[in-house]
């Protein structure tokens, strides 16, 4: 197994924090993990995005030039990567915020309105959670549930660790939405 | 086994220095290392050290030799600009004997260049950027974990041989976050009669690099040098090579275009190419003993840098018939590509 | 050299800071008495031993040849950057920059104005014969109006290099430094006074109180064409009413 993810969206939306907390998951599965955000002149101007690659085996070029799976929260980053996802990959974008549909129909294509499942579990800042949960929903061969779950508790800042409640019943309720 | 953390290069570095002893870090500003003058400046008051953001990157390695002969470990770090500017310390440090760690996260250049991962200051870092008859030790790290080892090794080094170590990192290796076990501490201790403590019970101590008179005192001082620098070489040169042993194609490369290096030879190798990877950890000694080893069935090496072509001199002075000596580099922040190292190898084989 | 005679004791004797050892400095040069000045102040308040000095390129930088103390060279114009190391390592040493006017005011400008400002805890003294000595003459950043020196032949021309600056009064700007004074070794009585002012800025220094600053003028005869009487005679007409002399501030809470 070899995945190359590319999460993006606007800074706030916490596409960075939502990396990491995928590779602490994996990587307490034993799976070889490495994260890299873009930074510095890149980051100026709102967009966000992080580079992650979960795998079997040993990681070489941490960056990911051909995403095998996209995660995309605002509509400037679907510009920016859906041309680059290579061919049979996945696309999930979220769709509370994105008003156009992706045009690529030689990749899988989910709709996920990763907002509006946040806000209804009480939460305007979980949007990456519902991501997230989505994500191993359709590949769970990259982290379980259990594994996400208990990477909150490191990946989350002390600050902010008391809405991890809210952000497991989202990435729950992500995880089992059609 | 320690637990494994997910942790940034920059911070692995950082933590590593501390955990080797570091308590004072002296550094200015400059993507993309700046997670280490941010981490040093949260953790170094939490065990008693000091965290200090200098006026300039000239200031900052004049304050680590201040430090230095005053026989603190002491650090600083930077990217390549900076690097350029810390030339000047680095000269007067090996002068006056001082041990160091200095860190270059290499960024795109020459000049301004540009903030993402490059491999060109091999030339300065292995050659010296400053004046002088002088040489540092420079440690190459590959991954998250190395970043931390090889940093508590660099404090040993420097201590040992009472000399700057230098770790050339990349700024893909600075920004990257994987699984870390941190390292241990390794508890060796280095007496520093020479540090300037105040003369009390015993003769004043004196730093200086000046040699003036008589005539050969300076050739003297040279040829001592030199004499630990040969230590060095023939103790402290590292390496790593991977499936070197039947490869009949050798790739050779250190920091992150090594890591490409290696995806490149596991797929290469599934597809039935004997390849081999052969990878510094030192670029300076330089392993060229080890080198020579490795590419004894080579047909071809293939040197890949990120940078037009800098380590290649090493890799051609090191082994036999260098004219099997090939080049790969992308520059200016550019990554190698593991498909064009693939279709190179095999272009090879035809 | 300590011959006891009894009946007799030393009412003079070479202060212990100082190494007996002739200098490699020309006759007349103020280099030699400030050194002096400075072993003196050492051994009357008693921290000899825990003293090191800092000696950056110029004609001074062979002080630590000269003090019986230890001794730390650094690099043009990065005294107060190796003193900053120095110090923090070793917050009890006592530590010394001894810079020249090209030291402090040309190529370490950043780093003198920063530990300034920093108020780090240690005791510049600042030399300022008005000319690179060591070099051979040329114009310091300090270098009078119309001085002819090895790269002003014609003078120093203010529209095309800029007037002469004034240390104290820059430094005076900063809010951390404790002490700033500005004082003269051309005769006697003003030696006497300097004296007093590098133990004033010994003492903050002992007592944790901060960063001091103090100005000497000093003669360089050679590089200067003159005597050593007409080289301090110079100070007196020529720099003194440039550079005016006294205290510009001494904190003492």
């Amino acid at each position: 197994m070899r995945e190359e993810i590319i999460i993006a969206g606007f800074g706030g939306q916490g596409v960075i924090m939502a990396g990491k907390l995928l590779c602490i998951a994996a990587m307490n599965e034993g799976k070889f993990v490495s994260h890299i955000p873009s930074y510095g002149a890149e980051m100026r101007g709102g967009t966000a995005n992080c580079s992650v690659v979960i795998s079997d085996v040993e990681i070489g070029s941490p960056t990911v030039p051909k995403p095998s799976i996209a995660i995309i929260m605002n509509t400037p980053s679907l510009t920016k990567f859906e041309s680059k996802i290579k061919p049979g990959g996945l696309l999930i974008y979220n769709s509370s915020l994105i008003d156009r549909k992706p045009e690529r129909t030689d990749i899988t294509v989910v709709d996920l309105k990763a907002n509006d499942i946040s806000e209804a579990e009480g939460s305007d800042r979980a949007a990456n959670m519902a991501a997230i949960g989505k994500l191993i929903a359709l590949k769970p061969e990259i982290a379980s549930m259990d594994a996400v779950v208990t990477a909150l508790d490191v990946a989350i800042s002390a600050r902010n660790r008391k809405y991890n409640d809210i952000n497991i019943k989202v990435l729950k309720a992500a995880n089992s939405s059609k | 086994m320690g637990k494994q953390i997910l942790m940034k290069g920059n911070e692995a570095l950082g933590e590593a220095a501390i955990i080797a002893g570091c308590r004072f870090y002296f550094g200015y500003p400059i993507t993309p290392q700046n997670e280490i003058p941010a981490y040093m400046s949260r953790r170094l008051p939490e065990v008693g050290g000091t965290f200090l953001q200098a006026e300039s990157e000239i200031a900052a390695v004049n304050m680590v030799f201040g430090a230095s002969a005053a026989g603190a470990r002491v650090m600083t770090s930077t990217s390549s600009p900076g690097m350029s500017l810390k030339q000047e310390g680095l000269s007067y440090l090996a002068g006056a004997k001082l041990p160091c760690v200095v860190v270059n996260i290499m960024r795109g250049g020459p000049g301004l260049g540009n903030i993402a991962g490059a491999q060109g200051d091999y030339f300065q870092a292995t050659r010296g950027g400053g004046n002088g008859d002088y040489r540092h030790i420079v440690l190459t790290p590959a991954s998250v974990q190395e970043m931390a080892e090889l940093t508590v090794l660099a404090f040993d080094l420097a201590d040992e041989y009472r000399i700057t170590v230098l770790i050339l990192g990349d700024g893909y290796l600075g920004q990257i976050s994987e699984a870390l076990t941190l390292p241990e501490p390794t508890g060796k201790v280095f007496e520093k009669p020479w540090a300037l403590t105040g003369a009390k019970g015993r003769e004043p101590n004196k730093i200086a690099s000046l040699k003036l008179v008589p005539d050969h005192v300076l050739e003297e001082m040279n040829l001592s040098l030199e004499r630990t620098y040969n230590e060095i070489s023939s103790r402290e040169c590292r390496s790593e090579s991977y499936l070197t042993e039947d490869a009949e194609y050798l790739l050779v490369a250190y920091g992150t275009s090594s890591r490409i290096c290696r995806a490149a030879v596991n797929e290469l190798r599934e597809e039935g190419v004997k390849a081999g990877l052969f990878r510094l950890i030192t670029a300076w000694p330089f392993p060229a003993a080890a080198l020579k080893r490795a590419s004894l069935k080579a047909k071809k090496i293939l040197t890949v840098e990120m940078s037009l072509g800098q380590m290649i001199e090493d890799v051609r002075l090191s082994v036999d018939n260098p004219e099997r000596v090939d080049f790969y580099g992308r520059s200016g922040g550019m990554l190698p590509e593991t498909e064009e190292i693939k279709r190179r190898i095999k272009a090879y084989g035809n | 050299m300590e011959t006891k005679t009894k009946n007799y004791k030393y009412v003079y004797n070479r202060p212990e800071s100082l190494v007996d050892k002739q200098t490699h400095y020309c006759p007349g040069c103020g280099h030699g008495i400030v050194h002096k000045l400075l072993a003196e102040i050492l051994d009357e308040f008693g921290v000899r031993e825990r003293a090191i000095v800092v000696a950056p390129v110029g004609c001074s930088v062979l002080i630590y040849d000269y003090m019986n103390i230890d001794g730390c060279e650094s690099a043009h114009g990065r005294a107060p950057a190796v003193a900053t190391g120095l110090k923090r390592v070793n917050p009890d040493s006592i530590v010394i920059s001894y810079q020249g006017d090209g030291d402090l005011l040309a190529i370490g400008t950043a780093e003198t104005i920063h530990a300034a400002n920093r108020g780090e805890n240690f005791t510049t003294i600042f030399i300022n014969n008005a000319i690179y000595g060591m070099t051979g003459g040329q114009m310091a950043p300090t270098t009078m109006v119309g001085q002819i020196t090895a790269t002003t032949p014609y003078g120093r021309d203010p529209m095309d290099v800029g007037f002469p600056i004034r240390g104290c009064e820059l430094i005076n700007s900063l809010e951390r430094p404790v002490f700033i004074e500005r004082c003269s070794i051309h005769d006697f009585k003003n030696t006497l006074k300097t004296k007093k002012a590098i133990k004033k800025g010994i003492k903050n220094q002992i007592e944790g109180k901060g960063y001091s600053f103090i100005e000497i003028l000093s003669t360089c005869p050679t590089n200067w064409g003159m005597k050593p009487q007409a080289a301090a005679d110079w100070v007196k007409d020529a720099m003194v009413p440039y550079y005016p002399l006294g205290n510009f501030r001494d904190r003492q809470e």
